[in-house]
């Protein structure tokens, strides 16, 4: 069987697509979100779709062979918010060993069955690691520049035991991904290392940025040719774009990141930038359509579908 | 990615070729002590302007150091770096983080999104802990400098250096994964020219250590903190910088990529001048063998004053023991670590007393030997008294019985001499004896300092009941000349025996030979300026010279006197009428009169001092610190230049503060009167002009001393036309004095003369100032007789406009007494707040008043001195006895009276 490294170089790969938007559509309701055992959490658990993982296994499943039925290569665990720094908000801190080996082992049963259906077709499964809810690089209080609600060493620890958990369920990959905050990405990063060298083990990394507008900078203020510098000491699978702007807008940024990285490029957009009245205007077929143009370019090698670009969208770039 | 790079919120690549990364050297606390000092008083938003300047001034990279003992390393480096995360317009470089404890490194290394570099780590500790040390960093994303230092020591040749810098690149390339780029070799740039042979090639070897990592090191870049080449030369700041220049210059061709370089030691490799570039090369590139000693020689030549800053900035006197470094900040003005290295004494000497009669007066009196010999100017040593103040006062707590800080200082020390300081009765002028306070203790000496307008009783009894060994009058007025006279007669009269001495810009050594000392049979000495007041006071107290002082002294005086008397003689005056008659004579028909746009009061309440800045002359603010030369040329003269220019430094500072913080308040009135001469010498003035109510009378004097043939005899009544033709006086009184006296307070409570003093001189300058300002606001608009006048600030101290402003009590209106009745008809103290003292001095002491002559014939001159028939003759006028007038103008009697 073919390996991730020998399939991307035959061919670009496709990247599942956004789990948030496929996991509205299904219309659950509070009750869906809490696993057996804790019916009488403290506080309403509806939006934190990590525990969908461990209340309705099977719907995060289905999603997952929904996007490999429509051709994903590779397709991200339920995870992104899955660290006891994000699980904080919901009190869910406990369940985030869980939360993680359990949605990794989803998505692993998920690709096994479309392996084994086509072999010369092998799908895999990304770790998804998310940016947190509590930034390094920024105060949250204008008075206080200097403060920081999370410390490296918080955030490092946070993300080793979100790391620990997807290798334990049998992750192929990782993906850190949304990056707005540089140092956050760094933790990560060096949480993952930390891992590796405990297991003795390791598995290709993917890393994807997101610029915030049309200033062309992180949320925490690094151009994207800075960026890039601050994350060479990582070796990677790929480095991409994902979220906030749409197709056309990442296109300068993408062919910075074509030109100077090292690695392979990976690029998600969303539909646009959300309108007036926070709607995404761009159409599933425009949003193809300007991918395919950067895959025609020879700018990526990972294309996937970022938030509330849906499943519709996929099958046209196969 | 095969080039090497850094990020902040911006990237930094260095290509082939590309220039010199200069890394700012600022932000470092072991490199710079204001920023040092910022942070131990944990002032960070200044800290982060210090990182904003770097960056605006071109760094590329920030260097930031906090290793300090007395500093939390970890926790300052964190707070700053998360700092100046906030600010975009520095956080866009890259950070070098820089220490020598790895811990701190680490955490710097925490908080950078950018790539940053690690500064530094080495074998010392051998291979384990330098590859753990590097995989940290390789996480953590940066690149790292290592120094060639290894289990065996610093490397100091060219062998070791290259040898370390092969062993490092390949634990780093092979066992910690660092790409070549990300590896910073520092070859040690080690001090030349020390005197010891072996120290012959540092700077050769680092430089072919460079060339040599280049060449067989691929990839690796080579840094190195330059200052220290030059270090057997501090002090001698142009050597240095030829050192800098000339190191960079041979080093960068040799492949040196970086370097923490203060760019303000960095000169043009071209613009060295040749001779010095050949000695500093034959040092660099270790050429002869005598080359350091022929250095060492030829350098003396670029030494110039000590640089109090530069040295000051150098970490290395910090090193000495606690007396040397008491030493150091008492020499130097450096009040930065005097509390901390006061109480190191404490604890040494165990008795406060004894770190003030060792330490801190052996460092006085290197201080004063220093200026002594001219090697230390006025500005210096009253700093120095600042540093000495803070040191007494940090211990007076401690004192077994209470007494402030004065009085340790001053009165209640044993074994030193005593002297009694005061500004005359009826005078307010104090900067002079303030200085001459501040040199003297400087030397030993208790001060004590009755201050201003001090009745000679007062004097006489704070003498007795101290016990003082001497008694110093002051007075800048001439009516306090006499007050002097009078002083020295009590002190015969009551039998003192203390010597007297005399000073303030009055007095004169004829003066006090001819009218004070024949009332006084101990030694009466005129002290011309504070830096004399020391070897006058010492000779005086010498058991070996005293006797040869005081008999050389009395001869001198009688010998002043005999001059003087013969020149008296010599001398003579004609009549008073025969002067009236040879006037000063202006033709009223064909150069008329000019009359005014405007006549009256005008007032003038808070007047922006920010408008007379442009107008200070800064000349006699130099020599009121006794540092001669004129302005601008003074800040570059030879001797005194690098003093001035600091002094000026400050004073500008201040200034700025002055004007922004609104400390002082001007205020001023003019006025312009119908007026007409009568009887020769009366100027009348009149309330309009119609001329019909009289408002006042100024009474002027005429110049009598015999000129040659054709010469007239000038009074400035002469200016004005006799009556018949209409003409017009004006008169003027400006302060900038209100608010001096609070803020002098506060400086003195913080032990602060200079300040205090520094303030007085500028509150006097802005004085001057606001009347040349008001004096051109008269001739342009009220008077309006040149409102096309466009001078320069020189020109208008050099007087080059029509029309004079003379001052009662100055030469061409010697008079004191008039001042009375120029105040009444302008109300100046209702309108500025100005009043006058018994001796009629002006308080607050920043203040001018003066007349208004615009006619353009009319000059300054000096009246001189005058026979007795126009004495007797003005008092007369003003319906006073003669004795009065004689008392009142008695530098200005050609007569005994």
């Amino acid at each position: 069987m073919k390996t991730l490294e020998q399939l991307a170089q035959e061919r670009i790969l496709i990247l599942d697509g956004a789990m948030g938007t496929m996991i509205q559509r299904l219309g659950l309701t509070e009750e869906d979100f809490h696993p057996k055992g804790m019916e009488e959490h403290p506080i309403l658990l509806k939006g934190n779709n990590e525990l969908l993982s461990l209340s309705r296994p099977e719907a995060i499943r289905l999603i997952h062979e929904q996007y490999l039925e429509a051709g994903a290569d590779i397709v991200e665990t339920n995870t992104f918010s899955a660290t006891s720094i994000a699980q904080g908000e919901h009190q869910c801190e406990p369940l985030v060993r869980e939360m993680n080996v359990r949605s990794a082992q989803l998505a692993k049963e998920a690709c096994a069955k479309y392996t084994a259906l086509d072999p010369s077709r092998p799908r895999f499964v990304a770790g998804a690691i998310g940016p947190m809810n509590k930034t390094a690089s920024l105060s949250p209080d204008v008075n206080d520049p200097g403060y920081r609600a999370v410390t490296f060493d918080e955030l490092v620890k946070a993300y080793a035991e979100q790391v620990d958990a997807l290798l334990d369920g049998g992750v192929d990959l990782l993906l850190v991904e949304t990056i707005f905050d540089t140092l956050n990405a760094k933790a990560a990063f060096y949480a993952i290392e930390e891992v590796f060298e405990k297991r003795g083990t390791r598995v290709p990394l993917m890393c994807s940025v997101t610029i915030t507008d049309a200033s062309g900078r992180t949320l925490s203020g690094q151009t994207i040719d800075a960026f890039l510098i601050s994350m060479a000491h990582v070796q990677l699978f790929s480095m991409g774009l994902n979220c906030a702007l749409g197709a056309a807008q990442m296109r300068p940024y993408l062919e910075v990141i074509a030109e100077q990285a090292t690695c392979r490029t990976s690029v998600y957009p969303n539909a646009g930038l959300p309108d007036q009245m926070g709607e995404y205007r761009e159409s599933p077929e425009v949003t193809a359509k300007l991918v395919g143009e950067f895959m025609a370019n020879g700018w990526v090698n990972v294309v996937g579908v970022g938030c509330y670009t849906t499943l519709g969208a996929t099958p046209a770039w196969n | 990615m095969s080039i090497p790079n850094y990020s902040g919120l911006e990237p930094l690549r260095i290509f082939h070729g590309a220039n010199f990364v200069n890394i700012g050297e600022r932000t470092n606390v072991t490199g710079s002590a204001a920023f040092r000092k910022l942070i131990k008083n944990g002032n960070y938003d200044e800290a982060v302007n210090v990182a904003r300047q770097q960056v605006e001034n071109g760094a590329q990279v920030l260097d930031v150091n906090m290793d300090e003992g007395l500093i939390d390393g970890v926790q300052a480096m964190t707070k700053f770096l998360n700092l100046i995360a906030a600010e975009p317009d520095i956080a866009r470089v890259p950070v070098m983080v820089d220490s020598s404890k790895f811990s701190v490194i680490e955490a710097g290394l925490k908080c950078l999104q950018g790539k940053g570099i690690a500064n530094s780590i080495s074998l010392k500790e051998g291979e384990a802990e330098f590859l753990r040390q590097a995989k940290i960093i390789r996480r953590l994303g940066a690149a790292t400098v290592v120094m060639c230092f290894d289990e065996q020591g610093q490397a100091d040749n060219f062998e070791r250096r290259i040898q370390i810098a092969q062993r490092v690149y390949d634990l780093l390339i092979k066992k910690a994964g660092f790409p070549p780029h990300d590896i910073i070799i520092d070859p040690n740039i080690l001090t030349v020219a020390t005197g010891m042979s072996e120290h012959d090639r540092y700077a050769i070897d680092y430089i072919e250590a460079v060339r040599w990592i280049k060449q067989n090191l691929p990839g690796a870049l080579v840094s190195g903190g330059v200052s220290n080449v030059s270090f057997s030369f501090r002090g001698n700041e142009p050597v240095r910088e030829a050192i800098h220049t000339a190191f960079l210059y041979h080093a960068i061709q040799a492949g040196m990529d970086m370097g923490i370089v203060n760019a303000g030691q960095i000169g043009v490799y071209d613009d060295i001048p040749k001779d010095l570039l050949e000695h500093v090369e034959d040092v660099l590139l270790a050429r002869r063998p005598d080359a350091t000693e022929r250095m060492v020689t030829f350098a003396e030549q670029f030494k110039g004053a000590p640089s109090a800053e530069v040295i000051a900035q150098q970490a290395a006197w910090r090193e000495g023991t606690v007396e040397e470094r008491l030493k150091h900040a008492l020499v130097h003005g450096v009040t930065e670590f005097i509390e901390a290295d006061t109480e190191e004494a404490r604890m040494k000497y165990h008795e406060p007393v004894l770190v003030i009669e060792g330490p801190l007066m052996a460092g006085m009196t290197v201080v004063g030997d220093l200026f002594g010999a001219g090697k230390m100017f006025l500005p210096q040593v009253v700093k120095s008294a600042r540093v000495m103040k803070r040191a007494v006062a940090y211990l007076e707590p401690f004192l077994e019985e209470k007494k402030t800080a004065q009085q340790v200082l001053g009165t209640q020390r044993e074994g030193a001499k005593k002297v009694l300081l005061a500004t005359v009765k009826g005078d307010v002028h104090d900067i002079g004896k303030n200085i001459v306070g501040v040199i003297l203790a400087c030397n030993g000496w208790q001060v004590i300092d009755l201050g201003v307008m001090v009745q000679s009783a007062t004097i006489l009894q704070a003498a007795r009941e101290m016990k003082v060994d001497i008694i110093g009058l002051s007075g800048l007025i001439t009516p306090s000349l006499d007050e002097m006279v009078h002083v020295a007669k009590e002190m015969e009269r009551e039998g003192f025996e203390t010597p007297l001495l005399i000073g303030g810009a009055t007095t004169s050594r004829v003066h006090t030979a001819v009218r004070i000392a024949p009332h006084y049979s101990k030694p009466v000495v005129h002290v011309i300026d504070a830096s004399r007041s020391v070897p006058v006071v010492s000779n005086l107290f010498s058991d070996n010279e005293r006797e040869r002082f005081e008999s050389e002294l009395r001869d001198e005086y009688a010998k002043v006197r005999t001059q003087y008397e013969g020149h008296q003689r010599e001398k003579e005056y004609v009549p008073l009428a025969e002067a009236r008659q040879k006037k000063f004579a202006i033709d009223w028909t064909t150069e008329p009169p000019v009359a005014p746009k405007s006549t009256g009061v005008f007032t003038y309440r808070n007047y922006p001092l920010e408008k007379l800045v442009p107008y200070i002359d800064w000349t006699p603010f130099f020599m009121a610190w006794e540092l001669a030369g004129k302005y601008p040329a003074i800040l570059t003269d030879s001797v005194v230049g690098a003093e001035a220019t600091r002094l000026h430094h400050d004073a500008l500072r201040m200034l700025d503060r002055i004007v922004k913080e609104q400390w002082l308040q001007a205020n001023g009135v003019a006025a312009i009167w119908p007026a007409n001469t009568v009887g020769d010498d009366d100027i009348e003035l009149y309330a309009d002009v119609s001329r019909s109510k009289l408002l006042g009378r100024f009474q002027t004097m005429r110049q009598q001393s015999k000129k040659a043939p054709g010469v007239p005899y000038i009074a400035l009544a002469d200016f004005i036309a006799p009556k018949g033709t209409p003409d017009f006086v004006g008169g003027f009184a400006v302060t900038t004095g209100h608010g001096v006296d609070e803020r002098v307070k506060r400086f003195e409570e913080k032990h602060d003369d200079y300040s205090a003093i520094l303030l007085k001189a500028l509150a006097d300058r802005l004085a001057e100032a606001f009347a040349e300002k008001l004096h051109q606001e008269v001739r342009m608009e009220l008077w309006g007789y040149a409102d096309h006048e466009h001078l320069t600030n020189e020109q208008l101290i050099k007087e080059e406009y029509d029309g004079i402003r003379p001052a009662p009590g100055y030469p061409a209106c010697p008079d004191h007494t008039e001042k009375p009745e120029l105040f009444r008809l302008l109300e100046a103290e209702k309108h500025t707040g100005i009043s006058l003292t018994e001796s009629l001095a002006m308080y607050p002491t920043a203040a001018v008043s003066g007349l208004y002559f615009a006619h353009p014939r009319s000059k300054y001159f000096g009246v001189g001195r005058v026979a007795k028939d126009q004495i007797l003759d003005l008092a007369r006028r003003k319906g006073q006895e003669a004795v009065w007038m004689e008392r009142w103008l008695s530098s200005n009697l050609g007569y005994e009276p």
